[in-house]
């Protein structure tokens, strides 16, 4: 028989998550249910669609917070995030479609941490921080340090994904994101990224960006932002370009090769910098 | 365990694995073989069912998750003997064919058209956006034009 709880409020999650640490965490099960008539039957299911206390949006001055039970359709049709968090209500909208966005959450794209999951370098790029918790307590972690390996995180057997808080980028920083695959809904993404490029008149003070599809998880181009800072704007992406042609080893597989993935990932940092 | 939701207005209990797809229970369970399977794996929305008023894939929700929502399947598109306006519309403009997606189209556009996601806009921009809000829905055998042109008639008839 496979358990099955449905909790009433986060204390609950976190009791049955503590005593449950191999039950499997179920949100809208866009990833996890895939092919579930052929994979193994879980222990037990946590159950966590819709929990009142994961699903919300709070606009503070300084940040927004996103609660992990969040859908994309929630994301894109938010008007604050599409208006400050551009890079992240643009990913939500290439997700899948309708119906995987009406279904996938924030904290189910952070949880199972693809190294192709469209929203990570997004929230790599705005300097997302993350909120845990688990009956031991709340911690907040950097988003740029929970990805540990290929599909590892620094979530503890006994920690549920609370919230990702985002600060806002002042007004006049520079948003982009870009995907690249076969097709805009439904594929799984060549190469994608994210940049937050903060300027000061026409020249680049810093940058942050996110590349996704390029490494066995998602990563920080930290070569490109060292190439960029100080640069005109105007001669940025060239210098992005340089930057990533020497520091990514892109993968071949079915869906590209590495030499095509390569040239995308270029092409797409040296893009963020146009004018 | 035991799973109470309503199906098409209608009150319903299974006995299942909470693990069982939804896609399974409605058609093997509930035999309310509307609902098609084409992928299994969230690409193609061919079981698309609205699940508490969005769509979803079927096949991609254990049936665990739907107690106490409310579920409507191509079945309960129509009230009574009258098609809802996308149904209708397919059958007009020859917008379905081997019938595998159909349903999945019909329920998916059926929401798009209810929510008016495509209300107060030109044709023009009405097909772009048919196109996105339908890029989960795959057809093999129609090309898509007569699809989107059924979705746009129904849209029209209902809100012009």
């Amino acid at each position: 028989m496979t358990g099955y709880v449905r909790p009433r409020d986060l204390d609950e999650a976190l009791a049955t998550r503590a005593a449950h640490a191999d039950w499997m965490v179920l949100s809208g099960g866009t990833d996890l249910m895939v092919n579930a008539n052929h994979k193994p039957i879980p222990t037990g299911i946590l159950d966590l669609w819709r929990l009142g206390e994961l699903c919300f949006v709070k606009v503070e001055p300084a940040s927004i917070a996103i609660g992990a039970g969040t859908t994309w359709t929630e994301v894109q049709g938010h008007p604050v995030i599409a208006d400050r968090l551009s890079p992240l209500a643009l990913a939500a909208r290439e997700i899948g479609a309708l119906q995987i966005q009406a279904r996938g959450t924030l904290g189910g794209n952070v949880g199972n941490s693809s190294p192709v999951g469209d929203s990570l370098p997004a929230l790599l790029a705005l300097g997302a921080e993350l909120e845990l918790a688990s009956v031991r307590g709340r911690r907040r972690i950097p988003y740029s340090d929970f990805c540990t390996g290929y599909r590892k995180t620094a979530l503890a057997a006994d920690e549920l994904i609370v919230a990702a808080h985002i600060p806002v980028p002042a007004a006049g920083t520079k948003l982009a994101w870009r995907k690249v695959g076969t097709r805009r809904a439904q594929s799984i993404s060549k190469v994608m990224g994210a940049a937050v490029i903060t300027l000061d008149g026409d020249r680049v003070v810093s940058a942050r960006i996110g590349l996704g599809a390029v490494a066995d998880r998602p990563i920080r181009a930290a070569a490109v932002e060292a190439a960029v800072a100080g640069q005109k704007l105007s001669e940025a992406g060239d210098a992005a370009r340089a930057a990533m042609r020497s520091s990514i080893k892109p993968i071949d597989d079915i869906r590209s090769t590495a030499t095509y993935r390569r040239e995308v990932a270029e092409n797409l940092v040296a893009r963020f910098f146009a004018v | 365990m035991k799973v109470a939701f309503e199906l098409n207005g209608q009150p319903v209990t299974v006995e299942a694995s909470p693990w069982k797809r939804l896609l399974d229970v409605l058609r093997e369970d509930l035999r309310a073989t509307g609902t098609k399977e084409g992928c299994g794996e969230g690409e193609c929305g061919a079981c698309t069912v609205m699940m508490d008023g969005e769509a979803v894939n079927s096949c991609l929700v254990a049936v665990g998750q739907c107690d106490g929502r409310t579920l409507v399947t191509v079945e309960g598109l129509a009230t009574g003997d009258v098609l809802h306006a996308v149904q209708r519309e397919l059958v007009a403009c020859g917008g379905a064919q081997c019938g595998i997606c159909t349903p999945g189209i019909a329920v998916c556009a059926a929401h798009v058209i209810d929510r008016g996601l495509v209300a107060g806009v030109d044709d023009a921009t009405a097909r772009v956006r048919v196109r996105e809000l339908l890029a989960g829905n795959i057809c093999r055998c129609t090309g898509y034009q007569l699809i989107v042109d059924a979705v746009i008639a129904a849209a029209r008839s209902v809100q012009p």
